[in-house]
């Protein structure tokens, strides 16, 4: 395999949990901090953050170890795997600011049970070299991030009426309080579901358009 | 065969002497990680809560130049102790760069809205009222039930909140109680609205600690000045 193909593969890996297959808006795995923990921007950014390093760190341990563990008791494992580095985040949070700790509260624990981080162990990191499993484990995490920032942004500034804790609005700003409350998240989430599909159904229109265009047939 | 129609391949038959290595390694790495981070991270964090501690008792009483820490003993004497010992119940008193007595800080805690809320709380014994509190730890509703943290209206009310003792100085002469809308009178609390459990919780927290501190702190207020100059 040539030095460019294994590299837009390593890019490719890397990429796709950003977008294609965004962990949140795509798969809707990890829907229970995604809906509990944006409330603020700085919670859903620690959550993120916290999930991100513990699928990275738990992917690239899968990986190293994939060849030593026994099918038998490979999700038995994993479990562990993700549980131990998830409570050296929880002290990593807890040294850092316990302010942060305190509002992230029961969610840091329940990074055990978040189904991107398992899904990732056991379709990828299992079958994958390390390299490629701390490439998945970024991109998966990023995109996770990203989509919890997305919703936490929305969630605040409506909610609270500022962003990362400043305020934006003046004292007359009265604060849609629903949309920090955990009815808000499916608002919200609703709403992005709503744009991301409707953006993907007109690409996937633009691109049929351009086909009839150039070949003058209409696909099936 | 799956339901798919495609036969699911059954993994090669493995000893349970292999299982039990397998689990046992990871288990031993997972071991030798969680030891070092507890051990790394311990330190810091009992810093971060001294420090936050400090902090609050502080922006409590804010005139603070050092404290000492008392715990009561059997027969009701508060004990001067070491600020890091492990003892049920820490009282903290508060004096001035001229060492008298500025006030005395209480903790409490109770079940909240989500999860145990602990707080402390200042007592002045001169006015004979509890002058501000702080939420160390709490997990209530971000936006609502979290306003217990630093909603100004709720916090107004422990600028002065009433704890008087009847005349035998045994009791509180009127309990303190949660009200809804505006307090009428010192010794009430106004909730908050839309977070009502939370202040609630607060509410009795410092209601029943009070009915029980303070009059123990009027009956060793003599101990607590004097303390000031040793």
């Amino acid at each position: 395999m040539s030095e460019e193909r294994i590299q837009s593969e390593k890019m490719a890996i890397f990429l796709k949990g950003l977008w294609k297959e965004n962990p949140v808006f795509v798969m809707l795995l990890g829907m229970c901090p995604t809906l509990a923990v944006t409330n603020s921007v700085t919670n859903a950014l620690v959550m993120g953050v916290a999930t991100m390093a513990v699928l990275t760190l738990s992917n690239i341990l899968v990986s190293s170890l994939r060849k030593l563990i026994p099918a038998q008791v490979r999700i038995a494992t994993y479990i562990l795997i993700i549980a131990t580095f998830v409570t050296v985040a929880d002290y990593a949070i807890k040294a850092a600011s316990l302010e942060v700790h305190k509002a992230l509260g029961a969610f840091i624990a329940l990074i055990v049970v978040n189904c991107i981080i398992l899904g990732r162990a056991e379709a990828f990191a299992s079958k994958n070299s390390v390299g490629k499993a701390a490439l998945d484990g970024l991109g998966m995490g990023l995109g996770f991030t990203f989509a919890l920032f997305l919703l936490g942004a929305v969630r605040e500034v409506l909610g609270n009426g500022s962003f990362l804790g400043m305020p934006l609005f003046g004292e007359r700003f009265q604060p849609v309080t629903l949309m920090i409350l955990p009815g808000g998240a499916f608002f919200v989430l609703g709403a992005y579901l709503l744009l991301f599909n409707w953006l993907k159904k007109r690409k996937a229109e633009k691109e049929e358009e351009k086909i009839v265009f150039f070949t003058g047939e209409e696909s099936i | 065969m799956s339901e798919t129609g495609i036969p699911i391949q059954a993994p090669p038959s493995v000893g349970g002497s292999r299982l039990m290595l397998a689990m046992g390694s990871v288990g031993f790495i997972a071991g030798i990680l969680i030891v070092f981070t507890f051990q790394f991270t311990q330190p810091i964090i009992k810093a971060n809560e001294k420090a936050f501690l400090e902090q609050s008792i502080f922006e409590v009483f804010p005139q603070t130049a050092y404290k000492k820490v008392f715990t009561p003993d059997e027969n009701g004497v508060l004990q001067p102790v070491a600020e890091d010992a492990e003892v049920p119940y820490k009282i903290y008193a508060c004096y001035d760069a001229h060492h008298a007595l500025t006030g005395v800080v209480l903790g409490a805690s109770g079940q909240g809205f989500q999860d145990v809320i602990h707080l402390i709380y200042g007592y002045d014994p001169r006015q004979q009222a509890i002058v501000g509190m702080k939420v160390l730890q709490s997990t209530e509703t971000p936006g609502l039930g979290d306003k217990i943290n630093n909603d100004p209206k709720f916090l107004s009310n422990f600028k002065h909140l009433d704890v008087r003792l009847n005349s035998a100085g045994d009791a509180l002469r009127a309990p303190v109680t949660l009200i809804k809308g505006a307090r009428q009178n010192n010794h009430q609390i106004s909730a908050i609205t839309g977070a009502t459990i939370s202040s609630r919780a607060v509410a009795r927290m410092i209601a029943q600690s009070a009915a029980i501190n303070i009059p123990l702190i009027y009956k060793n207020l003599k101990r607590l000045e004097e303390a000031g100059n040793e």
